[in-house]
């Protein structure tokens, strides 16, 4: 961990972080696309090489390949009528075979795994202010989201704009995993979005439970996460994994003793 | 007063559409019942009627008719985290606390399941919190595709019943999808028989007989008519 950076600083932007992708996960998992979720966050590695050869700021790299990835499978989901998860696959592997061709071998690591130890000031406020931007916004459209998920028909039959939504929900996405990959990196960013919210879904049987569960789940691990790579002086993105899976395990028993 | 004219309404590829030409009408506060084999085309005549799929002639509604919509089935994980409330919810600002209730009188089920998870409760119970959920915001048309798909013999009768009933009570215009002759029989005003194209359209009593029936199930697309007296899968949620 670099001195510049304050432990505060790392703390409270993971908190945030860890908050919006927790609250989007529990829409990820209401949707079933949990793997699709997690082969979509690969899609930001070429965008981070981009960033890299560029010298332009990695999240803006990420974020602008993910955006160009989200909008290709909305029109092409609407277009061709092929399944979300064929799309998101053949996009994933092209991206990782891309990223992997153009970033620079010693920046490789930092890429997937993430290296939140370099954050300035004010990309952490940045980051703070997005993060509160998701929570917000997914809060705001949650109940026409759940039910579009549980039934297109259903909430169209009300006058939801199925399509619009859809796209709103995935530019969402597509910020979410920018903002973390910083974090976690590229290839563990589908865990902080899926993890927490697997979780609590074991121990939920409202929605506003589970979300509820799951913004708590993502902001415990992060803590936890930071807290012990400080103790350790390990990078927290592994550890942040580690002990939402430690969460999932015990959200399961849970479960198991419920029943 | 016709609250609905369909005309010349076609869906799908010219060389082989899923609806064919289908020109029909629906009076206030009628039950038109559409029957036809499996893949007749009935769903996707519904998803035209609602403008959830592209389709070439017209399909006109009377203005400001407020449509409710009850799906053939819902894919429900048993352990979906969203109650029963929170489903009514939802809807929105129509699904006041005493909306709610009023409608669970309605559909004849205890407040006390508004507490159940949506994946928990039978397929019949789910049918008519869907039937419920469609009149939340007091609608004029109801649409049903196949309401009782995967429900047994006796949640079936009494699903119609509670139909029969809000149609009665509501002044509701209804179109009903079924396979089942004796529902169509008791219930519909009208029948509309669907097989790509309109084969007939009349009252049950002069449609309902053995020749429309051969040429609607057993003609040359060699359609079996199911009705409910063959075994239906019930797939029923574990509690």
């Amino acid at each position: 961990m670099t001195i510049d950076t304050s432990f505060l600083q790392i703390f409270i932007t993971s908190i945030f972080v860890a908050a919006s992708a927790g609250l989007l996960g529990s829409f990820v998992i209401l949707k079933r696309m949990a793997l699709v979720g997690d082969a979509l966050s690969h899609v930001a590695l070429p965008g981070i090489a981009l960033g890299l050869a560029f010298h332009i700021n990695p999240f803006v790299g990420a974020f602008s390949t993910l955006f160009l990835a989200v909008i290709s499978i909305w029109l092409l989901k609407y277009q061709t009528e092929l399944p979300v998860d064929t799309l998101v696959g053949i996009f994933f592997t092209a991206s990782l075979a891309l990223g992997i061709l153009f970033i620079p071998e010693h920046e490789i690591l930092e890429a997937l795994f993430g290296d939140i130890g370099t954050l300035g000031l004010m990309e952490s406020i940045a980051t703070v202010l997005l993060s509160t931007g998701i929570i917000v916004a997914l809060v705001a459209i949650h109940k026409k989201l759940a039910l579009s998920m549980l039934s297109e028909e259903l909430a169209h039959s009300i006058g939801v704009k199925n399509r619009a939504l859809d796209f709103i929900y995935l530019i969402i996405f597509a910020l979410s995993i920018a903002l973390g990959i910083r974090f976690v990196g590229a290839l563990l960013m589908g865990s902080l979005v899926i993890i927490p919210a697997a979780a609590a879904k074991n121990i939920s049987r409202s929605l506003h439970g589970f979300m509820l569960a799951s913004v708590l789940f993502g902001v415990l691990s992060a803590a936890g996460g930071v807290l012990l790579s400080q103790q350790f002086a390990v990078s927290p993105g592994p550890l942040f994994i580690l002990v939402s899976t430690t969460l999932f395990a015990v959200s399961l028993i849970v479960r198991k003793l419920k029943q | 007063m016709d609250i609905l004219k369909v005309t010349e309404l076609t869906i799908g590829k010219a060389s082989s559409p899923i609806v064919d030409k289908l020109t029909f009408s629906v009076a206030q506060g009628e039950t038109l019942a559409i029957i036809g084999p499996n893949g007749a085309g009935k769903t996707t005549l519904f998803k035209a009627l609602l403008g959830l799929t592209p389709y070439s002639g017209s399909v006109e509604w009377a203005p400001n008719m407020k449509i409710g919509y009850v799906p053939q089935r819902m894919e429900i994980e048993t352990d979906v985290p969203l109650t029963v409330e929170e489903f009514f919810r939802l809807r929105g600002s129509v699904a006041t606390p005493e909306k709610v209730h009023e409608i669970l009188n309605y559909i004849q089920l205890d407040a006390s399941i508004l507490k159940s998870g949506f994946g928990e409760i039978s397929v019949g119970q789910r049918q008519r919190i869907l039937v419920g959920w469609s009149i939340l915001d007091n609608p004029d048309v109801l649409l049903f595709d196949e309401p009782t798909a995967d429900v047994d013999i006796f949640g079936q009768e009494s699903i119609y019943k509670m139909i029969s009933h809000l149609h009665k009570t509501l002044n509701l215009t209804i179109l009903l999808i079924s396979h089942d002759l004796n529902i169509v029989y008791q219930y519909a005003n009208n029948v509309l028989c669907l097989n790509h194209q309109k084969l007939c359209y009349g009252a049950p009593g002069e449609i309902l007989q053995a020749e429309h029936l051969q040429s609607l199930y057993g003609g040359e697309r060699g359609f079996y008519a199911h009705t409910h007296t063959e075994p239906h899968s019930h797939k029923r949620t574990a509690s």
